[in-house]
């Protein structure tokens, strides 16, 4: 009986959140950044002349320093928590996971701090892609698929 | 046109990475594992690639194109080099923005303090 009072008083105060609203700004904000990729892959393509492949790897790496530096200056936190999916899926929450890891354990000294916990936020993703793509790619060796 | 689609294909998916989170109450970390492997299987019979000529960067922006681009090279790599390219060529077409992300992080964490 208690615990059941104690839940209904829990899910009474949880603050709840708009389903809807939040997916309308992660909709908005995320179409935003695939027209921004595009534009920068076009940019790099036309203007500089860089063959469509690398202009696809300058591109990811443009949007990687963007992050990187706005995190290190401290704008990309407000950010993220505006936008939430918005950034989070983008490879801009890649780099905001290594780089507010890396901020935060910086402190406690280079090996043991920044090079063992650099990646603590954004190994999982490395981790699961590669078991993942490894996985797949076997399957699909094995199926023949062409 | 291309930009119409990029504007669509990634907003729908950062639309429903949102609504997944906070139907089922998972953290971020969760959600891009599970973008990335779903994008890493539907490279398998090369559907995203369809997806990539179809939305252009809208289909490379999002976190779903790491795991292809993962997938993709393991398969270049077993086509160029047998068995073995599939531990070779893993890496090839993501290694820029793994890379990139680690050294800006690491020298931009020298000049930079954390804010709280």
């Amino acid at each position: 009986m208690e615990k059941k009072r104690y839940k209904e008083i829990v899910n009474q105060h949880t603050p709840k959140e708009n389903l809807f609203l939040n997916a309308v700004i992660a909709f908005l904000i995320g179409g935003i950044m695939g027209v921004l990729g595009q534009a920068l892959i076009d940019f790099y393509s036309y203007y500089l002349t860089i063959p469509n492949k690398e202009a696809t790897v300058c591109m990811i790496v443009t949007l990687i320093f963007l992050s990187c530096l706005l995190t290190s200056l401290g704008f990309f936190d407000k950010f993220v928590n505006f936008c939430k999916c918005g950034l989070i899926i983008p490879i801009t929450g890649f780099a905001h996971a290594t780089m507010s890891a890396a901020l935060e354990y910086r402190k406690e000294g280079f090996v043991t701090g920044l090079g063992a916990s650099m990646l603590k936020l954004s190994g999982a993703v490395i981790i699961f892609g590669v078991v993942s793509a490894w996985t797949f790619s076997f399957l699909r060796m094995l199926l023949g698929v062409e | 046109m291309i930009y119409l689609n990029a504007f669509i294909f990634a907003g729908i998916v950062c639309a429903l990475a949102q609504i997944i989170l906070d139907k089922f109450k998972l953290t971020p970390g969760h959600i891009t594992v599970l973008f990335v492997i779903i994008g890493a299987f539907l490279d398998v019979f090369n559907v995203y690639d369809k997806f990539v000529l179809w939305a252009g960067g809208g289909a490379l922006v999002p976190i779903t194109s790491f795991g292809h681009m993962l997938t993709h090279g393991a398969i270049a790599g077993y086509e160029e080099e047998g068995f073995m390219g599939l531990l070779i060529g893993t890496f090839d077409l993501t290694s820029a923005g793994i890379c990139a992300a680690i050294i800006f992080a690491f020298y931009f964490s020298l000049i930079f303090k954390p804010r709280d």
